[in-house]
């Protein structure tokens, strides 16, 4: 039988197998850590501790900045030691709460009995959630209790959690429904709660055939949850091309998924969810896979959230010789690093390095309309055109050809024979389109 | 940064990394220097030289037969067109200080596909003007390759049937060595209402250009091409189709005034132009229905030049006709996008 999917795509080497098989394993406490406030897609936290106080592990250290914001907290135990700006994994200095840790790792217990969840209210699972800085983990890191309030007038009908991990490399989704097969199952039960659907699916890539026979065990018993394998296919796990692969239904240009009555969720913000209502813990750490020909023994590393990669790195063997390139998520849409000293993120789920080998210098001819990137967009966009829109300056023919439905996921660039950087280009683009629009909206009213 | 290596992708857009403030980190940092980039990380190798080269490669069965067919002339013709070519390139390249790009294999290309398009006993001298033509007025006045409006060899070939058409149009007979004038079997219907068999149409023992004869060597490496994926098979079925299906409904109307698709389909430069030059990347329609239209187009344009044209043979006007619609083809191609909503 074919497997469902989406049109399009690309097929870029897997190299799970360095990682897929390893177990979970927990990194020893840092002995700093730095939080950024700004972890998430939506206002930055606002701080409500100060240098030199004390902090206990889960202990609320930034509050929610604004509707679409979330809340930080303690990783560690320790002692603040400064409040500045500094290098974040996205390449930009932001500001971040330094801890040095006392070597004890205290939990900040508020609760001493947990209700059971069922008794829970759709309401009070959304507060527990931002009050447990819930995010989305899969990279996009938007505020979680956002995505389960959807406006009045938006019925939701289907929860979709999101087992794809179609990045190459990246195994830390895959090793959740592994070894927390039931915690994971979990958080799909409470997020139908909050979300008052009594319909999800589960979309893992056929690749992951473990993580499929366990998946589909563990939620028989659950009216509603099917587990559905899909093709192997890059980007399987975009949340557009999962919703049209499951259910056949097409986010409209500029919507959300909310717009066509969906809430898809990662399977580490799922098993988040979980340990939240289940044991009150906020989101202190996450599961990184730390991988790629550039480190010595690939792993994939329960992690505290603030712990410089360096930590991870070391943890895993070391850099090899030949390392030239860190990314922060996998090799399609991850960001390159320039300082191992940035920290993990809610939104790192893995440290990615390259050999110089595979960056070898690549030529870029001029474009020969060969029309490769636009049989792989999975938009259905002209990549070499919004490219070129983009090189020239055309911003309004560039909004005409859909330059903003551009998802940056890399396949346009990833097939070119020519080698040129489509997707920088349509970036730089993006932004200035979005800038020129929003300028028009401003003079018109 | 001196890191920075790769071509075009220089900071990430997203901000100006500023100069990374000395790591505050636990243990010592390595002092290391990582490439920054933007994404994606991985690609797959770039492929323009091998998918000109390759080209060139299913082209040598037709190279050969028309050795076969003609002797070494033509052999002598294509060497002189694909150097000439490659000399004219150069010679840009030099007076617009650019690097050296005949590596790419396609002003070799063009030379090959324009000699292929010249008959055997075209006189050398105009061989290299047709080549440097090509390359200088088809391709490298409008920027070089990837920019160019019309197929440089067809424009080459052009300009040489406008200049010099008697020795355009003067055919050797094959199997022979000299130079003896005969006709095309275009040439021979359209002026005497003489139908060549099909078996010699098809295998190409006629009289013609270097490489144009064979409908065979070509059906051989322009479906190794098609297999490959190298050319957009839509362009060569539909212009191919539309032939024979515009062409038989003549033929259904007065079979005594227009020949059988059959002969339409295999004789003339029609496997040459249908597979290697309507399908030139560059010149041609990048969207799927963008590829339909326009060998639709040059189909319908290469019957009305053949049946009812003052010349016997339509395929270089019907595709350079079409070349020049392609922009405006790519604009009202352009497809939807996932989940455009049509205003």
């Amino acid at each position: 039988m074919k497997l469902k999917t989406f049109k399009k795509g690309v097929h870029p080497a897997e190299y799970k197998q360095l990682s897929e098989n390893k177990i979970i394993e927990q990194l020893p406490l840092p002995g700093e850590v730095y939080i950024p406030l700004q972890q998430h897609i939506g206002a930055a936290c606002v701080p409500i501790v100060e240098k030199g106080m004390e902090v206990k592990t889960g202990q609320l250290i930034g509050k929610s900045g604004g509707f679409v914001s979330s809340t930080v907290h303690a990783s560690i135990t320790g002692k603040i030691k400064a409040i500045e700006k500094m290098p974040h994994p996205l390449g930009i200095n932001t500001l971040m709460i330094q801890i040095v840790g006392d070597g004890r790792d205290e939990c900040e217990n508020s609760l001493n009995s947990i209700p059971d969840w069922e008794n829970l209210s759709a309401a009070q699972i959304n507060e527990i959630v931002l009050n447990a800085g819930i995010v989305g983990m899969g990279g996009a890191a938007f505020p979680t209790q956002v995505k389960l309030s959807p406006p009045k007038n938006k019925t939701i009908d289907t929860f979709i959690l999101n087992g794809c991990e179609c990045e190459p490399y990246l195994t830390a989704d895959h090793r959740l429904m592994v070894e927390h097969t039931e915690g994971v199952v979990l958080g799909v039960r409470i997020l139908m709660k909050a979300l008052g659907v009594n319909r999800a699916v589960i979309g893992i890539e056929s690749n992951k055939p473990d993580a499929i026979a366990l998946m589909t065990k563990a939620t028989e018993k659950y009216w509603g949850i099917i587990v559905q394998p899909l093709e192997v296919k890059y980007p399987q796990g975009a949340e557009k091309m999962l919703i049209d692969a499951v259910l056949k239904r097409k986010v409209p240009a500029g919507g959300l998924p909310m717009d066509i009555g969906v809430v898809v969720n990662n399977v580490g913000t799922a098993f988040a969810v979980a340990e939240a209502i289940t044991k009150r813990k906020p989101l202190i750490e996450r599961v990184v896979t730390v991988t790629g020909p550039g480190i010595r023994e690939p792993k994939n590393v329960l992690a505290r959230i603030g712990t410089p990669f360096q930590n991870l790195i070391e943890f895993c063997g070391g850099l090899t010789d030949d390392a030239v390139k860190v990314l922060m998520g996998g090799p399609m849409m991850g960001v390159a690093q320039t300082t191992l000293s940035v920290p993990v993120v809610k939104a790192t789920s893995g440290i990615v390095c390259l050999t110089e080998k595979m960056i070898s210098k690549v030529q870029e001819y001029p474009c020969i309309k060969c029309g490769a990137c636009i049989r792989a967009c999975p938009m259905n966009l002209i990549p070499t055109k919004l490219a070129r829109l983009s090189q020239f300056e055309k911003w309004d023919e560039a909004n005409q050809y859909g330059i903003a439905n551009c998802i940056e996921c890399g396949s346009c660039a990833f097939v070119c024979p020519a080698a040129i950087p489509l997707v920088h280009h349509i970036r730089v683009g993006k932004i200035r389109v979005a800038e020129v629009r929003r300028k028009q909206t401003d003079t018109h009213n | 940064m001196e890191n920075e290596q790769n071509s075009g992708a220089v900071e990430s857009p997203k901000s100006t990394p500023e100069k990374p403030t000395p790591a505050p980190v636990a243990k010592e940092a390595e002092k290391r220097h990582f490439i920054l980039t933007s994404s994606p990380h991985v690609k797959t190798p770039a492929r323009v030289p091998l998918i000109m080269w390759l080209v060139i490669t299913t082209l040598l069965p037709t190279v050969g037969f028309s050795v076969y067919n003609f002797g070494v002339r033509p052999l002598i013709v294509i060497v002189t067109a694909i150097l000439s070519a490659m000399v004219a390139e150069e010679f840009v390249n030099l007076i617009r200080h650019r690097k050296m790009t005949i590596g790419d294999g396609s002003a070799a290309l063009t030379g090959l596909l324009l000699a292929l398009t010249l008959p055997p006993s075209l006189p050398l001298s105009m061989v290299v003007i047709g080549a440097a033509f090509a390359i200088i007025v088809g391709k490298q006045i409008f920027g070089g390759l990837g920019y160019n409006i019309f197929n440089p060899a067809l424009l080459g070939r052009a300009f040489l049937q406008t200049s010099f058409p008697i020795a355009m149009t003067t055919w050797t007979i094959p199997r022979t060595i000299d130079a003896i004038t005969t006709a095309t079997p275009l040439g021979s219907f359209k002026f005497e209402k003489i139908l060549t068999p099909y078996i010699e149409l098809f295998i190409g023992k006629v009289g013609g250009c270097i490489g144009e004869t064979s409908a065979l060597a070509l059906l051989i490496g322009g479906l190794i091409l098609a297999l490959m994926r190298i050319i957009n098979w839509r362009i060569p079925l539909s212009y191919l189709g539309t032939v024979v299906i515009f062409s038989g409904i003549l033929w259904l109307i007065d079979p005594a005034q227009y020949p059988d698709p059959i002969f339409h389909l295999f004789s003339g430069g029609l496997m040459l132009g249908a597979f290697f030059m309507a399908t030139d990347m560059v010149t041609s329609p990048v969207t799927n229905v963008g590829a339909w239209i326009f060998g639709i187009g040059a189909g319908i344009l290469l019957v009305i030049i053949r049946q009812f044209g003052g010349l016997p043979e339509g395929v270089m006007y019907s595709i350079l006709l079409m070349n020049g619609l392609v922009p405006l083809i790519n604009r009202y191609t352009r497809p939807q996008y996932f989940g455009e909503v049509k205003k």
